[in-house]
């Protein structure tokens, strides 16, 4: 253990540090899982866009940030939601598009929100939400907060005008910013190479005047390393940083099925990656230096499928929305006094 | 520049106010300047984004100076990056803040509509009210001097067509600075569109802040043959062309819309069932403009006070072009909109 602390170089990764991280992946592929479960049903009637097999980025960056942080996230937002905070049953009851769910069963799963954890509102049009996570920046920098906001986007918004334009301005007023795009190669079925040419991401920081780093998204510790120093390079004032972590999504570009069936991206490639289980890395990390006993592991899965029980019956328990809801929240009230 | 000088009515103004000492005299470009400048002297939340805010000219005058005084922090020039911006701001506006971006033609827009017709627009409801994008887009249409079919566009039907938007047209300097006032506390994204040929246009600005109420339109003239609903700049061609009328025994009523969405369709239903006759002049083109949702709307609900078809005066369906032999053609007035006041006349 001292020895992977000081390969680490991470003073601050404690036991419960490292056991929170399993636990975090642990809960989010739970909760992915059980959606795919459940979604045969047909009673979850929204896209969902899973993130299984990208635990461990989601993890291993909300471990470096405060309730009061900001996180901007995308339509596979899920997982950045538990991992800021979020509980589970306003996220289930939303996906059953239930007056109980966090955006009150008008937004589903791509339109994800939680205030008191930092999470605005979650844009599904790719790179729609960077340019509004650099916004909050500026709120923030404006109001001399000690607050960071991290935004989450794919390869995909990498192709998008929207990152640069934001990226730039980011960098210019020295917003307290770090750029996170999980890169797991594929846009739908677009691979990366088919739509970039140079599929070197981070290299770009350089472009903007910023710090930018490549690293393994599937390594929990690795990712919470590099979010480490690029929180605290812009908790300290020193603006933005780009990192990306190369990971793979198990599943389809939406809903709960493989897609390698369809023809959309080899098997092998697939069997690559699952080999490269981040959960299965993370618990293999913790087992082998008996940093946590396998019954305790048994225990921690034992109390999150008893939470994710709970949020289903919850979610399947609760009632739509009034049809009196249709027209209500287009506008905010106008308040008369001015 | 004959947008500056050739609309104006200052002589107007300086004859009314020689008989009015309680009368303030004020440009509409200082009229914005001065509800800017009471908004973030007043409220911390308040700060100006855009393109050159801060640069010599200011936004033709009405973002003059606020750097100076308030901080480039505040009053803060922007990269040439309208969509990146525009969302920047909307999540500012999110986390607590009360933004005025500036687009300085209207033209820009486009480039930021992702923005603003998928975020902004509807970031309150899909979230189920749980936050809300108190952000205003000022931006600013003209016409003439050659400026060609991508600096001189009306685009302020883009915006209407959206739910979760509101989009006003000052037309006069007090309202100018009552409606920037109100659409900065409305708490809603708000499209506010403004008429270079206005910037130099005197009226009364009361020196103390106030709000002009968002939704409510003006009857600026009182008639009973004709209503003419006039947008932004053409109240002042329909309030010529009431003159021209009055001449040959039509009195015309002229209602300044003053806010397109949400359109005020109670004051023109009333206004209708008083004249039974409609005209538009509108500084936008014709199909699926704020003419049309007009008529449709007193067509459902007034149909019976209506004596002939309504009418409307707005461009031609062609871009802008540069040459000034086409321009003249390209542009209605005062002419066009008697003619059809007349031509409303004649049919019933």
């Amino acid at each position: 253990m001292k020895e992977d602390i000081l390969k680490y170089g991470l003073p601050t990764l404690t036991r419960k540090t490292l056991i929170d991280m399993y636990a975090m992946m642990c809960r989010i592929r739970m909760f992915e899982e059980r959606i795919v479960d459940l979604y045969p049903e047909q009673e979850m009637k929204c896209p969902v866009h899973l993130c299984i097999g990208q635990e461990a980025i989601a993890t291993g960056v909300c471990l470096n940030l405060r309730k009061e942080d900001y996180v901007f996230s995308n339509h596979r937002g899920h997982g950045h939601a538990l991992a800021k905070g979020s509980a589970m049953r306003p996220l289930m009851a939303e996906f059953y598009g239930k007056a109980t769910g966090c955006s009150r069963g008008k937004g589903g799963s791509m339109h994800i929100i939680d205030v008191e954890n930092g999470i605005l509102g979650t844009s599904a049009i790719v790179a729609g939400g960077i340019p509004m996570g650099v916004g909050a920046a500026l709120a923030s920098s404006i109001r001399k907060e000690d607050r960071v906001t991290v935004i989450f986007f794919g390869d995909g918004a990498y192709d998008e005008g929207a990152l640069y334009e934001s990226f730039n301005f980011a960098s210019l007023k020295k917003l307290p910013v770090v750029f996170f795009c999980e890169n797991n190669f594929y846009a739908t079925n677009s691979h990366q190479s088919a739509r970039q040419s140079a599929c070197r991401i981070s290299d770009s920081a350089s472009a903007f005047d910023s710090h930018g780093v490549c690293i393994d998204g599937n390594d929990a510790i690795e990712v919470y390393k590099a979010a480490q120093d690029s929180v605290n390079r812009a908790r300290k004032g020193g603006g933005p940083s780009l990192i990306e972590a190369k990971t793979y999504r198990w599943k389809g570009h939406v809903g709960p099925d493989a897609d390698y069936e369809k023809g959309c991206r080899p098997k092998e490639e697939l069997i690559y990656w699952m080999e490269r289980c981040p959960v299965k890395v993370m618990r293999e990390f913790i087992l082998s230096r008996n940093i946590v006993a396998e019954n305790e592991l048994k225990e921690i899965a034992a109390s999150i499928a008893g939470e994710i029980d709970d949020a289903v019956k919850f979610a399947k328990d609760s009632e739509y929305p009034p049809l009196s809801d249709l027209l209500t929240d287009v506008y905010a009230p106008v308040k008369e006094t001015l | 520049m004959p947008w500056t000088k050739v609309y104006s009515n200052k002589a107007e103004f300086e004859k009314a106010l020689s008989e009015n000492k309680d009368l303030r005299g004020l440009a509409y470009k200082d009229a914005l300047l001065e509800a800017t400048s009471q908004l973030l002297e007043a409220d911390e939340t308040v700060f100006v984004i855009g393109e050159g805010i801060d640069d010599a000219g200011g936004v033709f005058g009405s973002t003059r100076g606020l750097h100076l005084k308030f901080g480039r922090e505040r009053v803060m020039d922007s990269p040439l990056a309208e969509n990146g911006i525009t969302g920047v701001a909307i999540g500012a506006a999110v986390a607590g803040m009360r933004p005025i971006l500036v687009h300085m033609r209207v033209d820009f827009i486009p480039l930021s509509l992702d923005q603003i017709i998928n975020h902004a627009a509807k970031w309150r409801y899909m979230f189920g009210g749980k936050v809300s994008v108190p952000i205003v887009i000022r931006s600013m249409i003209g016409r003439g001097w050659g400026s060609a079919a991508q600096h001189s566009q009306s685009l302020q039907s883009l915006f209407t067509n959206i739910p979760g938007l509101k989009v006003v047209m000052p037309a006069t300097p007090y309202d100018a600075k009552g409606l920037l006032r109100a659409s900065v506390y409305d708490g809603n994204p708000v499209v506010f569109i403004e008429h270079r040929w206005l910037y130099e246009h005197m009226g009364h600005v009361p020196s103390e802040p106030y709000t002009v109420p968002i939704g409510k339109a003006i009857i600026r003239r009182k008639g009973s043959d004709a209503t003419i609903v006039a947008v932004s700049y053409m109240v002042y061609e329909a309030m010529s062309a009431a003159e021209i009328l009055k001449d040959e025994g039509i009195e015309c009523e002229v209602i300044d819309l003053r806010t397109l969405k949400p359109l005020d369709a109670p004051l023109i239903l009333g206004s209708v069932a008083r004249t039974g006759r409609l005209v538009i002049a509108d500084t936008g083109w014709k199909e699926t403009g704020i003419g049309a949702e007009i008529i449709a709307r007193v067509v459902e609900d007034g149909f019976g006070a209506l004596k002939s078809a309504p009418e409307r005066v707005n461009l031609p369906e062609a871009p802008t072009p540069a040459s000034p032999a086409l321009e003249k053609a390209y542009y209605p007035g005062k002419i066009e909109i008697a003619a059809a006041v007349r031509r409303a006349v004649k049919k019933g």
